[in-house]
């Protein structure tokens, strides 16, 4: 796929995205585990310049006790955007859409916990944006599914989560925040890759039906990836790294030591 | 899906029936029940729809107002849909905060109507950054009986359909001020939303209250008239397959025309 320079779209000319990645490339993502060592299990993604911070509290006692459940245990999710991490400044108050993708998010990962082992108990999954760049809550996803390993739950798979949308009449993956705003569509997706189950899917935009399709098996693609990048962060952690990995930073093994420490 | 024993049993008897090929009320799984659209039967709201489905039934009102632009829209109008779970809707809903319901409804119907550019938001803009005309849609809850996303897009459409908005003009010190006519709102395209159901392997249409308690989630499906979709709401800790969510938005693409001549013939 050969790129011209121009910034300018145009008919003629191939498709360019604003950041120059090609039409199914994500943006960069990086994740750490065991960010904050008074949680139970946490994780840090950086997902382009989206930076955000999943901590993950429980299984633990329900509170309030009416909102627990006799037979199972409750995921609670609260996703929260700091005041600064967009511009102009938010308030911080939860808003209505914070709610929903708390919502949604509860939704997407309850599927893979196995909650009716944990009767009466809460697991907390606290999300706080720190820099917003369009996908939150697909970054959200990720981070938040690492932190639940992080905190020893069992899960019966990763949720991996990702974008796609459309941009200038191309679908695309992952779209950062210009596109965000600026483009035609916008289809986030969570995606169990070993149990190939979608576990969030919202879109608002105007696709036909096969762009919707094609959309989502976009995303779903883009989901896998992130997948293997998830993996990649517990193995890191967690020891079970290839031969030829390279050898942990000094920052993973201090949380590792921290977090230890804390779980006693 | 809720945990108590009355529910579960209330599953175990609705999984049969659908085994069956039927609802418990006799109904086909695609048969919604019957609709009821009455419109413009306020005087003081701008535009106003009644939606009764079985027995949910909805007032949706359109109110038009005057008031400052966002931000980062300077030169659009804003439309903004809320909505309300009144305590007289059902044994188990109290006055207080917006419920997650609630709000996930809200926003849900409001993305429909939104993203589907349903109104040309510069047409609404009067002074750049100053006064613009922000149209709010209210979906109020009156009695519960499931489905409450389809009805109140139902009766969005068909209150946008119906409302007169006040006329404004801008002198050339930009002072705005009453024409004392009105006009219709111009409406560029009518996208209705269809949820889809799912329990267990079975997915059904226009779930009643009982079978969404028991249903292990839906997928909300709302498509305009051209049969581009405008909004997808995944919702309930369930996964979907591909070829599941494929085989909902196929149910949703044929069945819009029929759930939308009850918004749009309700004239």
């Amino acid at each position: 796929m050969s790129k011209t320079k121009t910034k300018r779209k145009s008919r003629k000319k191939k498709f360019e995205r604003v950041d120059g990645r090609k039409a199914d490339e994500l943006r960069p993502v990086t994740i750490e585990t065991g960010v904050i060592p008074n949680a139970d299990g946490s994780a840090y993604i950086e997902m382009g310049r989206n930076k955000i911070i999943a901590a993950v509290y429980g299984p633990r006692e329900m509170h309030p006790k009416r909102l627990s459940k006799p037979n199972k245990g409750v995921l609670r999710v609260r996703y929260h955007m700091a005041p600064f991490s967009v511009d102009p400044r938010r308030s911080p108050a939860p808003s209505r859409r914070d709610t929903e993708i708390g919502m949604v998010m509860t939704d997407a990962i309850e599927p893979a916990l196995f909650l009716e082992r944990y009767p009466r108990s809460v697991i907390d999954v606290y999300v706080e944006i720190i820099q917003a760049d369009g996908g939150t809550r697909c970054a959200s996803v990720n981070a938040a599914a690492v932190a639940l390993v992080d905190a020893g739950i069992p899960m019966k798979d990763l949720v991996a989560s990702c974008a796609a949308g459309k941009m200038d009449g191309h679908i695309v993956l992952d779209l950062g925040d210009y596109e965000d705003k600026k483009g035609e569509a916008d289809v986030p997706v969570a995606y169990m890759p070993k149990l190939e189950e979608v576990t969030l899917l919202q879109m608002d935009g105007i696709l036909s039906t096969k762009e919707t399709e094609e959309a989502i098996s976009m995303a779903i693609e883009g989901c896998k990836q992130v997948y293997e990048i998830q993996r990649e962060a517990l193995k890191k952690k967690y020891g079970m790294a290839d031969d030829d990995a390279e050898p942990d930073e000094e920052t993973s093994e201090e949380a590792e030591k921290e977090a230890e420490a804390e779980k006693e | 899906m809720s945990n108590n024993i009355v529910s579960r049993l209330k599953r175990k008897k609705i999984e049969e029936v659908l085994e069956a090929g039927t609802r418990m009320d006799g109904r086909g799984l695609m048969d919604y029940r019957e609709f009821q659209v009455k419109t413009d039967f306020l005087e003081k709201s701008e535009g106003s729809a009644e939606v009764k489905l079985g027995k949910t039934h909805v007032v949706v009102g359109v109110k038009a107002g005057l008031g400052t632009p966002f931000e980062d829209t300077p030169d659009a109008g804003v439309l903004m849909c809320n909505a309300e779970y009144t305590p007289v809707a059902h044994q188990t809903w109290e006055p207080g905060p917006p419920p997650h319901g609630a709000i996930e409804l809200a926003r849900v119907v409001d993305r429909g109507l939104r993203s589907a550019e349903i109104l040309d938001m510069k047409e609404l803009a009067l002074v750049s950054g100053k006064k613009v005309y922000i149209i709010f849609v209210d979906l109020y809850v009156l009695n519960w009986d499931g489905n409450l996303i389809d009805a109140c897009g139902v009766g969005a459409l068909a209150a946008l359909k119906n409302a007169g908005i006040p006329g404004y003009k801008v002198s050339k010190n930009d002072e705005v001020s009453e024409t004392g006519k009105t006009k219709k709102l111009k409406l560029r395209c009518e996208p209705i939303p269809i949820t889809i159901y799912k329990i267990d392997k079975h997915f059904i249409l226009d779930a009643t209250a009982d079978e969404e308690e028991v249903a292990d989630g839906r997928l909300t499906v709302t498509l305009d008239e051209k049969g581009n979709v405008t909004t997808l709401q995944k919702s309930g800790p369930v996964g979907f397959t591909v070829d599941e969510l494929k085989k909902c938005i196929n149910i949703a693409t044929e069945k819009a025309a029929e759930i939308r001549s009850h918004a749009v013939a309700s004239e």
